[in-house]
């Protein structure tokens, strides 16, 4: 039995921290990199490539 | 250039899935440079590849499928994988394990970081990007089943792994 409440509050934390490891990167802005990209094949048109 | 009017062009929507993307490919990754890369390449092929995107359909699943492709080709082209995967945890290893009950965060993020590739990508998607089972296995191509075995199965290699570090109180 206290294995099993153990392991369960070891599921919650591995939730938790799936949970916090990917929303720290959501919600970084996003780098100038990509705005210069997406701008750059704006210009470019639409699937002619780059 | 959106000449169509009423239709909006998905292609606006890129940057809304951007945030998710990356952090989908860092978890695949599992280095924040490369990470990006895989994204920027990413973005390039799904510009050219647009006419094969359905209207209406989940955006962010086909990117992620994309990015996924993108990323385990890469992967059969290199070695770099397995390099960065050590560097990783080389770099979790100088901090000790946690002793006080809960999961340190750096000990998570190197168990994560040692799961194989399509287990760390299932719990992402699921568990952490909010994403239902139906579209996580469209995105990787496999059944729901699938899906759902793998979660389990990282789940429980991740609860062996971490669950040493409580162990203040033996079983």
């Amino acid at each position: 039995m206290v294995r099993q409440t153990h392991n369960s509050q070891v599921e919650r934390d591995i939730d938790e921290n799936l949970r916090r490891v990917y929303r720290t990167i959501v919600e970084q802005e996003v780098p100038d990199r990509f705005m210069q990209l997406l701008e750059k094949l704006r210009r470019h048109g639409h699937g002619t490539g780059t | 250039m959106n000449m169509l009017r009423g239709a909006p062009d998905p292609r606006d929507e890129i940057l809304s899935v951007l945030p998710a993307m990356r952090a989908f490919a860092l978890s695949l990754a599992r280095n924040a440079s490369v990470a990006d890369d895989l994204v920027q390449d990413t973005i390039v092929k799904a510009w050219k590849s647009f006419d094969s995107y359905e209207a209406g359909t989940n955006l962010q699943a086909w990117l992620f499928t994309i990015l996924r492709n993108t990323y385990y080709s890469d992967l059969r082209k290199s070695v770099r994988e397995r390099s960065h995967a050590e560097a990783y945890i080389a770099r979790a290893d100088t901090d000790g394990p946690g002793n006080d009950g809960h999961i340190a965060v750096l000990d998570f993020e190197k168990a994560f970081a040692s799961l194989p590739d399509e287990q760390r990508e299932a719990l992402v998607l699921v568990g952490a990007s909010g994403m239902s089972y139906q579209d996580a296995a469209i995105t990787c191509g496999v059944a729901v089943g699938t899906i759902k075995s793998r979660i389990n199965r990282g789940r429980k290699r991740l609860a062996d792994q971490l669950g040493r570090t409580g162990d203040g109180n033996p079983a």
